[in-house]
């Protein structure tokens, strides 16, 4: 094969340069710690999936081993044990220079785990390539190589080189064909060294922060959105330790990427790589299976076609207008198998069936009259006659009976069997197993947490539990199916599968309210048209907004100073607003847990302290927030007539007097705590506005309020407009006494 | 062509005539027509722009400031925003890479030190189309990149060693409607130019005063017609992003208006600055004696310097290359001028020296004293054994005998 002889060459070269050369090693995760390809990865790990009809996980390997890597761990978590019995079976472990050696595991729940296993078994001792085994390429590995080793002679900072490729992503969905989300990379054109990664775009609607430091190194940076992240990357062995460093980091881009690229103390550097002409793309999602299955069978993945490698036993030939078939079909004359198709060996086709642009698996019998098209329908599927079937998922061993039909989008796990005449709706999912109800299945377990860079301890830990909780379902729920596909059991679920139709088998998963909306996104179904014209339209309302931010800039166009960046001061503004109200939202909660369990107030304190410091406020605005939440609570006691919620109102200054005069112990905090009340009564707890002086008073009585305070705050509204006056002419006694008092000891 | 040129009252810092861009123009012979116009100091640049407003009539203007000093062609400029079919068009050159305050943090790590940046600007791959502009206080934020425009155009690519040289060419139609319907626009470079850059995908303005409400399909014919008139003129075979995204999705209600804003970059040979500092103006003056002389228009002698011929030098006093003694100046024995620009009759006394100075008209410089890097302006006194490094003297400013400074700003009160 002339890329491993071209391997060869490589290594004498690298052999006299440097003679402490290590065996090209690489690190494949069998295990793509996302939920994505649910509910098939219930029962089939997803490297095992069949991809036209081989193995994902055999492609992986095959381009490993022709691109010249010498010795591959494979790690395997989810359902490893299946995958270490098929790489057993298979031919992989007894290849000459080419040694896959599996890595178990039972408890890891993200990349970074997994690559924390593999820093401590000490297996890694050089450069190394880092793929998960969902990867389809073709591209040569000895440039990449070879540029990332010579970088890391002059730096030894650049600990990472990934491989990027040309993809533009859809103007209107802003999705990349692959169906995963549009990626906004800041490349120096000089150096390639990433600067900048976003595939989440949700975070800054129609704008991309940079940071400002990244111009101040590089004259010029150069933003991409055209580029698409092949999920390959050659990375040094400090890598490995990175990893085991930020025990926080999962996720190799979200975490891993985002967090190098945001240290600025250690100094690590990430480059790209942009292949042009060889092909190279993962399976991230139903989408990208899809189109992954239509580049295969296109040939650009050569040498990875169906007829050329992984033919085994049953070869497989390229006939015209992309047609691939294996040996021993049964193929009925008036059965129609129109292009790009790929049908396994022993499939019989019945009368008059029409297929194009499919795959399907081996052993399959499809019945008469039966319309498949763009479907990927793996192995010893039954599809009876007259049967309709349009850009669907069918896994091993179902069976459609007569007369179904599967709309756009439907996946079917194994053995899922579809009654006669039942029509499913798009996008369902069906499996003979129990939804998982801990929590929304559809959203990737890892990604429930969008902050961006490093995560939050606490989230990590329920994600992690949940993960947990989820793979230790797993062997339960097969037992349980063991029962149903015997046939006995199943007829007790019969009513649970009624709208899979007579005789169906299979739950059919909900789809979560919010999931719903996105679905057509990762479906192997095309975009259905109706969605694109309301992407289209969202798109419009979206640059509408951005006008009207345009519009907000250029009528504050006249102060200059605050033109200026006016739309970031006015989304910090936001933000900060955002932030307060949380925090007024907490403290509340906290209040009110303090005021039913009797909690005493230095634990009070200490609560709210931590409050206050995890959101950054200032103990004035502590003081206000604390105050607001003992006036709400007030409000709830009920109260008849006015002055029984001044009562209550007076009862709850008491009892809580020490708590709300810790945090107003300054003056300002003091006027913070007027102000507050003020604007409560203005808008939220109208109730108190006629008790506004009284209550003031009261505050004065508990030497919770000085007179300065009082005095202070009537003072900065003398020049207030009339409506904001209403509060100090009302207290406009008190004030009147507290100023003569005053006068008084002067 | 019409052409605008902005001098604030703020800069009439002595120009020397050879470095007055209308000179500059009618070097390469283009006929002027030229008008004064008075406006207040406060209505900014875009204020001055509303008063002459009325005086435009050509389809497109050229606007420069008064202290650009190059030598491109403005046609170059023109000729781009035609090609286009632009709606504005702005003229960038490359930063002065021994920038001022480069020299102060050559030395350090620190990022605070960092040159100062003057802009940052986003252009696309092709370097013809001006995609994000940030100038003023902006610049120091952080960037933020309008993604729409990014979707459009692929890649984006983002420079900070580019400074706007202040030179602009306007479709007249939009720069007024824009002047009228934006009134509290101020500034050309700080509100009206990033106001076209961010809105040029979603135009508000009418290409051509063409009203849309009536006759749509018309307006998108000819709209179709520009556009290939304009791909011819670029001689681009594919169109332009903007043809392509204003034409991405036909099937909307919406048709998407478009507008151009190009950029032209000046080639790195040739000259451009600006003087909107003293440091520019001590660095220009010496650009202009010295590596930039065709500039200037003048001849210089064999020594590469110019001596005026009612100039007195007194016994053993060197004039070195790329230096200007002019009219009627007198210098005493043993002086020696390097890098310098001496005005018209000035007074100099022996044993002088002046390296890398500008001397203006009518300046007294006594026995002994040593100028370095400074600039004096006309009619100031140098008295006896006065040693300058890099200072400015103002207008008939006095400095003592024997009295050093460094770094200083000397004007009276």
């Amino acid at each position: 094969m002339p890329p491993q002889r071209k391997g060869a060459a490589a290594r004498v070269s690298e052999d006299t340069e440097d003679l402490t050369r290590h065996p090209l090693q690489a690190i494949l995760l069998a295990d793509s710690f996302a939920t994505k390809f649910r509910p098939i990865t219930l029962e089939r790990p997803k490297v095992l999936l069949p991809l036209v009809n081989v193995p994902m996980i055999d492609y992986t390997l095959a381009w490993l081993e022709s691109a010249g890597v010498e010795e591959v761990f494979v790690f395997c978590c989810a359902h490893s044990k299946q995958v270490i019995e098929y790489l057993e079976k298979s031919e992989w472990f007894s290849q000459p220079n080419f040694s896959v050696v599996t890595i178990e595991s039972h408890n890891s729940v993200s990349a970074g785990d997994a690559l924390r296993l593999i820093y401590e078994r000490n297996v890694i001792n050089g450069d190394f390539v880092l793929i998960s085994g969902d990867t389809v390429s073709n591209m040569s590995l000895t440039q990449v190589i070879q540029e990332h080793k010579e970088r890391r002679k002059k730096d030894s900072n650049a600990v990472m080189t990934m491989v990027i490729k040309q993809s533009k992503p859809s103007p209107i969905t802003h999705q990349s064909r692959l169906g995963t989300d549009e990626l906004f990379l800041a490349i120096d054109p000089q150096t390639k060294q990433l600067l900048f990664y976003e595939e989440k775009t949700d975070s800054y609607r129609g704008i991309i922060p940079l940071d400002n430091a990244l111009l101040g190194d590089n004259p010029s940076i150069c933003l991409h959105n055209d580029k698409q992240d092949c999920y390959i990357d050659i990375c040094s062995q400090e890598v490995l330790s990175l990893f085991t460093d930020n025990f926080d980091y999962q996720h190799l881009r979200r975490h891993f990427v985002k967090g190098l690229l945001v240290d600025d103390i250690m100094g690590y550097k990430i480059f790209t790589h942009e292949i042009h002409s060889s092909y190279a793309a993962r399976i991230d999602n139903y989408r990208s299976y899809d189109t992954i299955s239509k580049d295969i069978i296109q040939r650009w993945t050569y040498p990875f076609v169906p007829d050329v490698m992984f033919s085994g036993n049953s070869a497989t030939h390229l006939e015209r207008e992309g047609m691939y078939r294996a040996s021993e079909i049964e193929q009925s004359r008036s059965a129609h198998i129109g292009p790009f198709t790929v049908i396994g060996k022993g499939t019989k086709i019945g009368n008059n069936s029409k297929i194009s642009n499919s795959v399907i698996g081996k052993g399959c019998s499809i019945g008469s009259n039966v319309s498949i098209t763009g479907s990927y329908i793996w192995d010893s599927v039954t599809i009876e006659d007259g049967c309709d079937i349009r850009h669907a998922i069918i896994c091993d061993g179902v069976v459609i009976k007569s007369g179904a039909a599967l709309e756009p989008g439907v996946v079917l796990s194994f053995k899922v069997v579809i009654g006669q005449q039942c029509i499913v709706p798009s996008y369902s999912k069906v499996s003979l197993y129990q939804q998982p109800t801990v929590e929304d299945s559809d959203e990737e377990l890892e990604y429930a947490d969008n902050s961006s860079g490093t995560v939050d301890s606490s989230i990590t830990c329920t994600v992690d539990t949940l993960n947990r909780e989820m793979m230790s379902e797993t062997p339960a729920s097969q037992m349980l199916s063991l029962h149903l596909s015997s046939g006995v059991e199943a007829e007790v679920h019969m009513e649970k599968y009624a709208y899979l139709g007579p005789g169906g088998v299979g739950h059919v998963w909900s789809i979560c309210e919010g999931a719903h909306e996105e679905e057509w996104r990762h479906s192997v179904a095309p975009s259905p048209a109706d969605k694109l014209a309301e992407a289209i339209q969202s798109l419009e309302d979206d640059l509408e907004l951005l006008n009207l931010d345009g519009n907000a800039l250029s009528v504050s166009g006249e102060l200059k100073s605050g033109r200026n960046g006016t739309d970031s001061e006015d989304d910090d503004v936001e933000d900060s607003r955002d932030d307060s109200i949380y925090y007024e939202k907490e403290v509340e909660a906290t209040f009110l847990r303090a005021v039913n369990e009797n909690i005493k107030v230095p634990d009070v304190i200490l609560e709210m302290n931590s409050l206050r410091l995890s959101y950054n406020m200032t103990s004035a605005d502590c003081a206000g927030a604390i105050f607001y939440a003992m006036m709400k609570q007030a409000l709830e006691i009920p109260h008849a007539t006015a002055g029984e919620l001044r009562k209550s109102a007076a009862s709850i200054i008491d009892a809580w007097n020490k708590l709300l005069k810790f945090y107003s112990k300054e003056i300002d905090d003091q006027i913070e705590v007027i102000m507050k009340f003020e604007e409560m009564c203005l808008e939220s707890v109208k109730e108190f506005s006629p008790h506004f002086s009284q209550i003031l008073h009261l505050l004065y009585d508990k030497d919770i309020l000085e007179e300065d305070a009082i005095l202070r705050w009537a003072d900065e509204k003398k020049d207030a407009e009339e409506s904001d006056k209403v509060f100090v002419k009302q207290s406009e006694k008190l004030i009147q006494w507290l100023r003569e008092a005053s006068e008084e000891e002067d | 062509m019409e052409a605008g040129i902005m001098c604030s009252v703020r800069q009439h810092i002595a120009f020397r005539e050879h470095e007055c861009p209308m000179q500059a123009m009618s070097y390469f012979r283009i006929v002027i027509n030229c008008m004064v116009a008075a406006v207040p100091e406060d209505v900014g640049t875009a204020g001055a722009l509303r008063a002459i407003a009325h005086h435009l009539t050509a389809s497109d203007i050229l606007v420069v400031s008064g202290d650009l000093v190059s030598d491109i062609p403005p046609g170059a400029l023109a000729a781009v925003h035609r090609q286009h079919d632009a709606v504005v068009t702005t003229m960038l050159c490359s930063a002065p890479v021994n920038g001022p305050t480069e020299l102060v943090s050559s030395g350090g790590k620190d990022k605070i030190k960092k040159p100062r940046r003057y802009n940052i600007i986003g252009l696309d791959p092709t370097k013809q189309f001006l995609l994000h502009v940030a100038t003023g206080a902006e610049v120091e934020k952080d960037i933020r990149i309008q993604k729409s425009i990014l979707r459009a155009v692929d890649q984006m690519e983002i420079r900070a060693d580019l400074v706007d040289a202040h030179m602009y060419a306007f479709k007249r139609s939009i720069l007024q409607e824009v002047l009228d319907e934006k009134d509290k626009f101020r500034s050309l470079k700080e509100d009206i130019l990033p106001y076209l850059v961010r809105s040029q995908l979603k135009s508000e303005v009418l290409l051509n005063g063409v009203p849309q409400a009536e006759n749509g399909n018309e307006m998108v014919n000819s709209q179709n017609n520009q556009a290939v008139v304009s791909r011819i003129l670029a001689n681009a075979s594919t169109p332009s992003f903007h043809d392509l995204y204003a034409s991405s999705n036909k099937g909307s209600t919406l048709v998407r208006r478009t507008h151009k804003c190009c950029a032209y970059i000046a080639s790195e040979s040739k000259y451009c600055q600006r003087l909107n500092s003293i440091q520019a103006f001590s660095d220009i003056n010496r650009d202009v004696i010295g590596d930039a002389s065709h500039l200037s228009g003048y001849s210089f002698s064999a020594h590469n310097n110019i001596i005026h011929p009612s100039a007195q030098l007194g016994s053993r006093t060197t004039v070195g290359p790329h230096c200007m003694l002019w009219e009627g100046s007198q210098m005493g024995d043993k002086c020696s001028v390097k890098r310098s620009v001496i005005g018209r009759h000035c007074r100099i006394g022996s044993n002088v020296k002046a390296v890398n100075s500008v001397i203006m008209d009518h300046v007294t410089i006594g026995d002994g004293c040593s100028i370095q890097g400074s600039v004096i302006c006309s009619n100031a006194q140098l008295q006896e054994r006065s040693v300058l490094k890099d200072c400015q003297v103002g207008a008939g400013f006095v400095i003592t005998a024997g009295s050093e400074h460094k770094g200083e700003s000397l004007a009276r009160k």
